[in-house]
């Protein structure tokens, strides 16, 4: 392994292969702790430091893993993992994980943790691998730091809590858009950024699963076939 | 030969023996932090249902401004001891799970489903800079829809006005019932009446309330998709403002000031 591939290891999830503009993974997440930048932030630690180090691990043991038993294996590391990061918080940073609630237990299912464990841990050796899973998520983290950024600032007006665009209810000129506050704007915004990267590297773009037909004029409903 | 049986399980069990170590290595030795973060967690709940929380002061110091007291529940007296418990630090929730310092409640009583009652309770009294009686924080708790509500509520010196309402542990669903906790939603309790020729008429309504009501003051707005924790709401003002609650210890007040 040369310092190259260790760099682009690192580098690729970050954009080019980023889990959830390209490979749609960790959505859940993303939606819903994103209303907030503090808490999104320790929500991207928390997820980066369980997706590396279950990596590191899973590599580490993968030559004795049983291929029968192999997910409940990886589980059990994720888990273990998930539950004294879920642990630290109670006991360092309270206020955030009383904001955080289930979803940091929720790194559990987080498909990104999974899917680099048995993508990419089980089969190389764990430095790369703790890189792989570092740079993944650091790829999460951009992209939900990017949506927080966007809906706390023009939903609330602040960032990390402190007032940039005075509001409107406050005696400012901004009227907070309450939209960005609620969970569904995630989805937009993600969707807009993956139309945005997806223009700039056109080889994303998926090809159609279907194809439209040539239009002919007044098609005869009654010879059509149904297609079972 | 990594799919033997014996390989299988000893993989399995050297994997989960290990991570239950681990686990619970970080659960014991963080332990003693994760409660002391409970307890200010709670205490800085009691100092905003008085409405005297400063982010920037020390909990302790903030907390000095408030004398507790012990109830007993069968007399409604107000007392200064209990056996051998410190008054700081007696938890009436704890005691109440315990057989001999609490009283399990009639079904036909218990409209909150509080199950137990600790015989002892302890409630917070606020005092001005002249020791005047400014306003009583009780501990409240009572079933919603997934599990008990845990929470504090302030009462003015007339011993009728609600000034504050906070719940510091709950299960309800984010978004509808969870909603008990929504800044705005607390504030509509401050200045309601409890007390209406010595009933408990609080109570949270299914919508909103019409202001040209003349129940209006003993009427909050309900919570839109929580019936069942509004409900929850209006049963534990109910069943602590009720008989066996604290209407006795409020009478008593009454008579001491």
């Amino acid at each position: 392994m040369t310092v190259k591939q260790y760099k682009e290891v690192l580098a690729k999830p970050l954009l080019e292969e980023n889990p959830i503009t390209l490979q749609i993974l960790g959505i859940c997440s993303a939606l819903a702790v994103t209303s907030n930048l503090s808490v999104t932030l320790v929500m991207c630690v928390a997820l980066t430091s369980v997706v590396s180090f279950s990596n590191l691990f899973i590599s580490i043991i993968r030559n004795y893993i049983p291929s029968s038993v192999r997910i409940i294996v990886q589980m059990t590391i994720i888990a273990s993992l998930v539950i004294v990061v879920d642990e630290l918080l109670k006991a360092y940073d309270y206020e955030t994980s009383k904001k955080l609630s289930v979803f940091v237990g929720l790194i559990i299912t987080n498909c990104i943790v999974m899917g680099r464990a048995e993508a990419f841990a089980m089969k190389e050796k764990p430095f790369i691998s703790f890189l792989d899973g570092l740079g993944n998520g650091l790829g999460y983290s951009v992209i939900l730091i990017a949506v927080a950024v966007v809906r706390e600032l023009f939903g609330a007006g602040t960032l990390m809590g402190y007032e940039i665009l005075p509001l409107v209810s406050n005696g400012g000129w901004y009227p907070a858009n309450n939209l960005l506050l609620l969970p569904p704007s995630s989805f937009i915004l993600i969707g807009l950024m993956i139309w945005g990267i997806r223009a700039y590297k056109t080889d994303q773009i998926e090809p159609n699963e279907y194809k439209l037909s040539e239009h002919a004029t007044a098609p005869d409903m009654s010879k059509r076939e149904l297609n079972v | 030969m990594n799919d033997s049986v014996l390989k299988t399980l000893s993989v399995s069990f050297l994997v989960c023996l290990f991570c239950s170590l681990i686990v619970s290595y970080a659960a014991v030795s963080l332990r003693d932090m994760q409660n002391l973060n409970k307890l200010n967690d709670q205490r800085i709940k009691i100092l905003k249902t008085a409405a005297i929380y400063n982010p920037d002061e020390s909990i302790e110091s903030q907390f000095t401004r408030l004398t507790p007291k012990f109830v007993d529940f069968s007399s409604g007296d107000l007392l200064d001891s209990y056996g051998e418990y410190d008054l700081n630090t007696y938890d009436p929730v704890y005691f109440s799970k315990q057989p001999d310092h609490s009283t399990p409640i009639p079904t036909s009583k218990d409209i909150a489903i509080v199950k137990n009652q600790e015989n002892i309770g302890k409630i917070y009294l606020l005092k001005d800079a002249s020791s005047n009686l400014e306003k009583i924080i009780l501990p409240i708790r009572g079933y919603g829809l997934w599990g008990t509500l845990f929470g504090y509520i302030a009462i003015d010196k007339d011993l009728n006005t609600i000034k504050g309402l906070e719940f510091y542990a709950h299960k309800e669903t984010p978004g509808l019932g969870a909603e008990v906790d929504n800044p705005k939603w607390k504030s509509l309790w401050d200045g309601k009446s409890i007390y209406k020729d010595g009933e408990v008429e609080i109570e949270v309504i299914k919508g909103k309330v019409d202001p040209s009501n003349q129940m209006a003051s003993y009427q909050v707005d309900g919570l839109s998709g929580a019936t069942l924790t509004s409900r929850g709401v209006t049963n534990m003002l109910v069943y602590w403002f009720g008989e066996s609650g604290y209407k006795e210890t409020l009478k008593n007040i009454n008579y001491d000031s």
